[in-house]
Order: C-alpha cells, then sequence, then structure tokens
C-alpha cells in the first residue's frame, strides 16, 4: 500500500545510516523546505486552473482548453507571463509599504502551512497549540492588505482595504468560535491530537446537531475570511476594479493572487481537519469490516480528498449567490453568526460534560 | 493548585527549540519571496512613462488624494472586534481544561457570557452596527 510516513521513515533511516546526526537533521529540514515551497507553488497553479475549469463548467464553457491536455499548463504558462512583465510602482504611492505588503501576505500564507498534517505522520511541525497557531498567524494578513490598500493611493484600493479589513477582523470572531466548539470535544489544540481523536468517526457525524451549526458557520466565515464570493466585497470587480491590488501589476499581483489561494487551500485544510477527521479515513463505529476497506486507501488521497471537496463547495458558492451589500455583510456577522455561535458553544459544552456524543 | 500545575506544563513544553522549525519556514519563506522578486526585477521590462506611473481612475484624471478621511464605521468594526475577539481568546483555555473544571467550571462561563451579551445587547441599542444614519 502507498504511504507518505514509509517514504519519509525509509529516507530518514538511509541518511542516518549515511551521515552523522546533525548533518542528516540538516537534509532532512532542507527536503522538508524544498518539499514546502514547491507544494506551495504547485497547489497555487493547480487552484487557479480549478477555478477556471469550476467556473467553466458551471457556466457550461470548457475553460482553458488549449495549453497542455486539458488545459493543465495554462497557470504555468499564466505564472511565467507575470514574472516577465514590468512591476510598477505608481508615482503617489508610499514606495515602502507598497512593495511590502505582497511579501507580508505571502510570508503570513506560508507559515500557515507548517502545523498541517498531509498525511498519516506527514506534518511539518506539529505543535501543541497547532490551531491558535493557525488562528493567530491568519490574521496578520489583514495588515497586509491595509498596508496595500492605504499605499497605493487610489481611490479604489483604499476603499476595498476599509471593507477587507472590516470584513475579515468580523468573520474571524465566528470562525474562531466554531474552532473552539470543536476544540471542545478534543480537549487539545494540536493537529495530531484533534485528528487521532476521529478515529471513530469524524466530528461532523460524531458531536450532534451543534457540530453541523459549526461547520455550516466555520464554512460561511472562511469563505468571508478568503473574500471569496458572495462576500468580495475587497475586490467587487463591477464597482472597484480590483479593490486593494488595483495598483499591482507584474510578479506582485500574482503574489497576491497566490496567497489568495493557498489561502483557501489552508482554510479549507483547517475544516477537514476540524470536523471530517483530516487525513483519518470514512470509520463508522464498530463496522470491522467497512473499516478496514476504508484503511486500503491512503491517507494522503483522504486528506487531499476532503479538502478539494471544501474548495470546490467554496468555488460553487460564487457561481450561486449574489454579492452582498456591505451593511448587510456586517449584521449577518454582528447580529446572527456571532449570536448563534456563542450559544451553539456553550450547547457543545454541555454536550461535552453530559458525554451526550459519541 | 491546579493552575499551577497547567503553568508547571506549558513551561515545560515550550522552550525556544520547539519553535526552531517556524524560525527556518520563516527564513525559507522570506527567501522564496525576494528570489521571485529578484527575478521579476531583472527578466522584466523597465519602461516607465509618466502616465503609467499615474493612478488608476478608470481613465478618467484623479481628483485629490486618496487618503481622506474614511467613514467612522469602519473604525468602530474594528474597535468591537478588538474587545470581542479577546473575549473569544479567553475561551481558550477554557475549551481545553474544561472537563477538569466540571459544572462549577460551567457556571463561571456562563457568567462570562452574561456579561459579554450584556455588552452585545449594549452596543447593539447604541446604534454601533446600524449603518444607515
Amino acid at each position: 500500500m502507498f504511504s507518505l510516513q514509509g517514504i519519509t521513515n525509509g529516507i530518514e533511516k538511509w541518511l542516518h545510516n549515511n551521515m552523522s546526526a546533525n548533518m542528516a537533521l540538516l537534509v532532512e529540514c532542507a527536503i522538508v523546505i524544498f518539499l514546502a515551497i514547491s507544494l506551495f507553488a504547485i497547489l497555487g497553479l493547480i487552484l487557479v486552473l480549478m477555478e477556471r475549469k469550476v467556473a467553466a463548467h458551471m457556466q457550461i464553457r470548457l475553460g482553458p482548453n488549449r495549453v497542455g491536455p486539458f488545459g493543465m499548463l495554462q497557470t504555468t504558462a499564466d505564472t511565467l507571463k507575470l514574472l516577465l512583465k514590468e512591476g510598477l510602482t505608481p508615482d503617489g504611492a508610499d514606495k515602502f509599504l507598497f512593495n511590502l505588503a505582497p511579501f507580508v501576505i505571502m510570508i503570513v500564507a506560508m507559515l500557515i502551512l507548517a502545523p498541517i498534517a498531509f498525511a498519516t505522520g506527514f506534518q511539518i511541525w506539529d505543535l501543541n497549540i497547532g490551531v491558535l497557531y493557525v488562528t493567530a498567524i491568519s490574521s496578520i494578513s489583514v495588515i497586509a492588505i491595509l498596508m496595500a490598500g492605504w499605499a497605493s493611493n487610489n481611490k479604489y484600493s483604499m476603499l476595498g482595504a476599509m471593507r477587507s479589513g472590516a470584513q475579515i477582523v468580523s468573520y474571524e470572531l465566528s470562525a474562531g468560535l466554531s474552532i473552539i466548539s470543536i476544540v471542545v470535544l478534543t480537549g487539545s489544540l494540536q493537529i495530531s491530537e484533534i485528528i487521532e481523536s476521529q478515529r471513530n468517526g469524524w466530528w461532523l457525524f460524531k458531536g450532534h446537531i451543534p457540530a453541523v451549526i459549526a461547520f455550516v458557520i466555520f464554512i460561511i466565515a472562511v469563505t468571508a475570511e478568503t473574500n471569496r464570493a458572495p462576500f468580495d466585497l475587497a475586490e467587487a470587480e463591477s464597482e472597484l476594479t480590483a479593490g486593494f491590488h488595483t495598483e499591482y501589476s507584474g510578479m506582485r499581483f500574482a503574489l497576491f493572487f497566490l496567497a489568495e489561494y493557498i489561502n483557501i487551500f489552508i482554510v479549507c485544510a483547517i475544516g477537514a481537519t476540524l470536523f471530517l477527521g483530516g487525513w483519518m479515513p470514512l470509520h463508522i463505529g464498530s463496522w470491522q469490516g467497512f473499516n478496514h476497506i476504508m484503511d486500503f486507501i491512503p491517507s494522503s488521497v483522504w486528506f487531499f480528498g476532503k479538502t478539494f471537496l471544501l474548495i470546490f463547495l467554496i468555488m460553487w458558492f460564487r457561481w450561486t449567490f449574489p454579492r452582498l451589500r456591505v451593511d448587510q455583510l456586517l449584521s449577518l456577522e454582528w447580529k446572527y453568526l456571532l449570536p448563534i455561535s456563542m450559544f451553539n458553544l456553550l450547547l457543545m459544552t454541555v454536550v461535552a460534560i453530559m458525554g451526550w456524543h459519541f | 493548585m491546579q493552575l499551577l500545575n497547567i503553568l508547571l506544563d506549558a513551561s515545560a513544553t515550550s522552550n525556544a527549540s520547539n519553535y526552531f522549525p517556524i524560525g527556518l519556514q520563516l527564513f525559507f519563506a522570506i527567501g522564496f519571496v525576494v528570489t521571485m522578486m529578484f527575478v521579476t526585477h531583472f527578466l522584466g521590462p523597465k519602461r516607465k512613462t509618466a502616465d503609467k506611473l499615474e493612478n488608476f481612475a478608470s481613465g478618467i484624471e484623479t481628483h485629490g488624494d486618496a487618503r481622506q478621511p474614511m467613514a467612522i464605521k469602519y473604525f468602530l468594526v474594528a474597535i468591537l472586534f478588538v474587545l470581542f475577539d479577546v473575549e473569544v481568546i479567553f475561551f481558550y483555555p477554557y475549551a481545553v481544561n474544561f472537563r477538569s473544571l466540571g459544572w462549577e467550571g460551567f457556571g463561571a462561563v456562563l457568567m462570562f457570557v452574561a456579561f459579554f451579551l450584556a455588552g452585545f445587547i449594549y452596543i447593539i441599542k447604541k446604534g454601533a452596527l446600524t449603518w444607515e444614519d
């Protein structure tokens, strides 16, 4: 059976046989970082292509189909083109902040990748406060967006950045509360322990109605946090041109774009980890035969399958719901989602104390 | 006593070497972005003209500075976020330790949520979340 853990263990053994312990550690670090960066680049390319394909098929079009088989090299070609373009800094812009913003947004996106478990025993960094780390680091990206909007000295950028700032910070509250309602069930913030606690069933099924409510709120909140339609006020094309990255061109624009898609991947991976069991196969209680069959599917396939299912869901939203107004957006969060997720958390605590969950 | 144990556990698990991987990741993330910027700097053309360097305003001339005072509502939302986010952060230690605290701890959290709700009702009554004047 194919397993990523087998490969990593093999490499580790080989390195330790052929080198001193410190040297082996260094080489391992280099391999991990190389893998992280290439995963990052490949994910960006795949997600942009997927977005275009999904959008096309929802509108009964074919989408990109000229470059490579089924248009698979389209996004690679686009990236190369952007790399060869001129990067402009407008005269009115604050030069330093304007150039710093893509750095910040990209570095933040790369840092959140660290605690995510991709398969059994295949995780860059399993720290004891994994979930808290993800929430903490992901809120830095709003600073980069405000930085980009303010530095551009463009009215569209400024408006887009202000809207985006208000939106991201508001929806962070209910995203945080729905994450906490799963932490209540597991009693741990460590990603590996959260996944391990779902060995006999995923929390979405085990946690009764509060878990389902938390899942729905989480999906709505992360759609808003990543500035996706129907919450894409920050870059509403029909009114603000491109929002906070109107003035960016060339590779800087590509970095903003890449970071946006990486953020979508990360929030969906977190959602899959908390509610759908991460790399854990679908297990149903004590059905031994069924569980064994499910175990034959590699854990990496489970993880990526669940994550891409959630990403598809978020892409589906884009072509289903019309865009909200900014006041509707904020009253949805503050007057509905926040109180609901608060009471949902209390309900979940009662369920956990009484031991009503499976 | 219980609290002391939790604190001792925390100090045992969070020494500097545990955070070494994140330093490395940060270093390489910066390296990746810097490399990309250098590559595009050398590959891309540099033909700047005055028209190109103007701010984009859908083809019309820009009027005045974009950095004008914005609606106070955005500021208000940011301030409210700070208050409420601190309350959300207070839930993390409770969520991890609530099993040992039992019903007594739940009563305390219920009181905390009651204060939260009092503040919430206050800001709604004050009209902090109504956008039309």
